[in-house]
């Protein structure tokens, strides 16, 4: 199944220009990293990694679902 | 209450949010953008980056947290985005409550918060040209 992709700061930057992901169904958010990783290796230089999905922050066993949006992104910083 | 924009924040326009009737305290906090870092590099800009829709609801449930904290409190948080130049305000918080003291606790409650938590990312811009992320400072 398809899960779309977006991502923010340096994790943004590492993804370029890829928007989504194939992986099993029934696979969870760490599934889908762990494919990431794979095919985008410098992605393991992200701090403290999170995810969200949907809009909503997620933990790594969250189950994905056909046409999720998975959000990827180092710790946070604001102001 | 709370908006994220890449426009020049105004204060006074956020701290319009909060005030009410019955409001005799307000506490407007600034975060301004520094022209050095932390190792002395000159700093031109800073370039923020927020992942709208969390953070704006991040922004609210701060806000209902600094409720629960400091009782009838109203909190309004305005972020920029995109390049800040040094000098330039990045981020505003206004609390309004009754009295003084609750005004600042949850002003402070809400400013450290946004820092700790929400999805909003910088990367320094330095005067020779380079640029680098900046770590989650909870306490800058």
């Amino acid at each position: 199944m398809t899960v779309r992709l977006i991502a923010f700061a340096r994790a943004r930057e590492l993804l370029g220009d890829r928007r989504s992901i194939e992986v099993a169904a029934g696979a969870r958010v760490s599934d889908a990293w762990s494919r990431l990783l794979e095919a985008i290796p410098d992605l393991s230089e992200v701090r403290g990694v999170r995810f969200a999905v949907d809009g909503t922050m997620s933990e790594p066993d969250r189950v994905l679902h056909e046409n999720d949006e998975l959000a990827i992104f180092p710790a946070v910083g604001g102001g | 209450m709370m908006s994220i924009d890449e426009l020049a924040l105004d204060p006074r326009a956020v701290e319009d949010r909060v005030r009410a009737p019955g409001f005799g305290g307000v506490v407007t906090f600034l975060g301004v953008v520094r022209h050095v870092d932390e190792r002395g590099r000159s700093v031109e800009a800073l370039e923020y980056e927020a992942y709208d829709s969390l953070a704006l609801a991040e922004f609210d449930t701060i806000a209902g947290e600094a409720g629960e904290r400091f009782g009838n409190v109203r909190i309004a948080i305005a972020h920029r985005v995109g390049r800040v130049a040094s000098g330039e305000v990045a981020v505003v918080v206004c609390a309004a409550a009754v009295h003084r003291k609750a005004a600042f606790a949850a002003c402070q409650y809400a400013i450290d918060a946004v820092k700790a938590r929400a999805p909003i990312w910088k990367r320094e811009v330095y005067a020779d040209g380079s640029a680098a992320w900046k770590a989650n400072e909870a306490h800058a």
